[in-house]
């Protein structure tokens, strides 16, 4: 980690070394990584990133892990879509779509996880854990298989078969836990406290989570060394959220973007929108929630950044919103039928706020705005199963001839 | 011996409530306070407990019986 100095807690400031923790000993306040950014600006460029790997990892010196020793799936250097005709349906000129389905394992946890499973690899763990409703599975069992390394996955019992499949095919031990989300939630606290492992978002969360930042970096990037005038961002954590923000802002530091004015803009389901609630009520202390959506992987009651999110409102003067699940499922097929990206629920979270904003005119018709899409659609078909409607015909060409004149009429 | 890292958060109607006090006299677990807000309609506490394993089980599952809400201090660490 060589541009890496130290773990500052983000309440008491207090610093630690860099080691496996995510919880400051004093306030058990979390812990963020701290670079030496004037060492950075000197050896990092525009023409250096350009010369870099075409993956996150261009970015490696803004990551706390050691690109010599990285776990690489390729995560990451996803394409920047320009979305003319979603934008012409919402009125925006300069809409851009982050098309974060296409990573390796068909999510963006691919870029946070391919960074904690390199620092694991830096720290000399020999296991790499999750727990995980999906995405998160999927993506460290992928990785743990690149490294040759072993992998526990913690999942409810009830888990969907889809999504078990999509962690079990990369070999890792698959422990279903019997019963509620607190209850996993509170083994997998005591496990990652008692086992020494390295847990990717419990106690590597500080490197985990630095990978996100790479979201907004390949942004600013694609859009010319530019940051862009709005991002809409879909929160579970807010961790990702918080991320883009500082990528961002690192840029300007190191002196290769100008400062941005970004607004940045929170999007959550209202099944489970702690942050939005907060924003609303003009408060910066979240109020647990039990989830109840159709984004699972939004699903985040009691989420660990969301003062900070908050926070990142407040400093960028953006804004948050949350969507029902009907509006959920209409944006994703919104989405799919316009620019030919089928997301998943977190994707039409992000699209169906994104159409808020566009309609209370929040957003100028020419100011330039991504709206990240985080997740492939394959891993939530069940959402949208209505939209399977078929033209039945017997395999005669009169009979498709009278059906197309049919469906024309 | 076994040590949790819990964040007790209260309803408006708890918060005048001694309920860590009396955890302390119910239960062989020391408490150890490190972080602590209240607003008008909600308060919560991140704490330390430190005791048997299932001793803490035990006063944990008292705490949310009285109605506070008990959650492990990193937050949700399940993740999508």
């Amino acid at each position: 980690m060589p541009y890496t100095t130290s773990l500052r807690c983000k309440e008491c400031s207090r610093e630690t070394e860099l080691l496996p923790v995510n919880v400051c000993d004093f306030c058990f306040g979390p812990l963020e990584v701290q670079y030496d950014y004037d060492a950075i600006a000197r050896v990092m460029s525009r023409e250096s990133i350009k010369n870099g790997p075409p993956s996150m990892w261009r970015y490696a010196e803004l990551l706390p892990a050691d690109p010599e020793n990285r776990v690489d799936i390729n995560a990451g250097l996803t394409p920047l879509v320009k979305a003319d005709r979603l934008g012409k349906a919402l009125g925006l000129n300069e809409l851009y779509l982050k098309n974060d389905c296409v990573n390796p394992t068909y999510s963006f946890k691919d870029r946070v996880v391919s960074v904690a499973a390199t620092a694991a690899r830096d720290f000399g763990f020999d296991t790499l854990a999750c727990a995980s409703t999906g995405n998160l599975a999927g993506s460290v069992a992928a990785h743990a298989a690149r490294a040759g390394i072993r992998c526990y996955v913690f999942i409810p019992a009830d888990l969907e078969l889809g999504k078990v499949v999509g962690a079990a095919i990369y070999g890792p031990t698959l422990v279903a836990v019997n019963g509620s989300y607190d209850d996993v939630n509170r083994l997998c606290s005591e496990i990652a406290d008692r086992y020494g492992w390295a847990f990717v978002n419990i106690n590597v969360r500080p490197y985990y989570s630095e990978g996100s930042k790479t979201l907004g970096y390949e942004a600013a990037e694609q859009l010319g060394w530019h940051a862009p005038d709005h991002a809409i961002v879909p929160a579970a954590s807010g961790s990702m959220f918080t991320k883009i923000w500082k990528g961002l802002n690192e840029l300007h530091d190191i002196g290769i973007i100008s400062k941005p004015k970004t607004k940045m803009h929170i999007a959550q389901a209202e099944g489970s929108s702690p942050i939005v609630s907060a924003y609303d009520a003009g408060i910066k202390d979240i109020r647990p929630v039990r989830p109840d959506t159709v984004a699972k992987s939004l699903a985040i009651g009691n989420p660990a950044d969301g003062y900070y999110a908050l926070k990142v409102i407040e400093d960028s003067d953006g804004t948050g919103h949350a969507v029902t699940d009907a509006e959920i499922v209409d944006s994703m097929k919104l989405l799919a039928q316009t620019e030919g990206i089928f997301a998943e629920t977190a994707g039409g979270v992000t699209i169906g706020v994104l159409r808020k904003l566009a309609a209370k005119g929040l957003i100028g018709k020419d100011e330039v705005t991504v709206a990240y899409i985080t997740g492939n659609g394959l891993k939530t078909q069940e959402a949208v199963q209505d939209v399977a409607q078929t033209v039945n015909i017997n395999a005669s060409l009169r009979d498709f001839e009278d059906a197309i004149k049919a469906e024309d009429a | 011996m076994a040590k949790a890292r819990v964040r007790f958060t209260f309803a408006s109607e708890l918060i005048q409530e001694p309920i860590i006090w009396s955890l302390g006299r119910e239960y062989e677990v020391v408490t150890n306070i490190r972080r602590a807000n209240v607003e008008e309609d909600q308060g919560w506490v991140v704490l330390e407990l430190d005791g048997e394993q299932g001793e803490i089980d035990r006063c944990i599952d008292w705490v949310k019986s009285k109605g506070v809400r008990v959650d492990p201090v990193p937050g949700d660490v399940i993740d999508g």
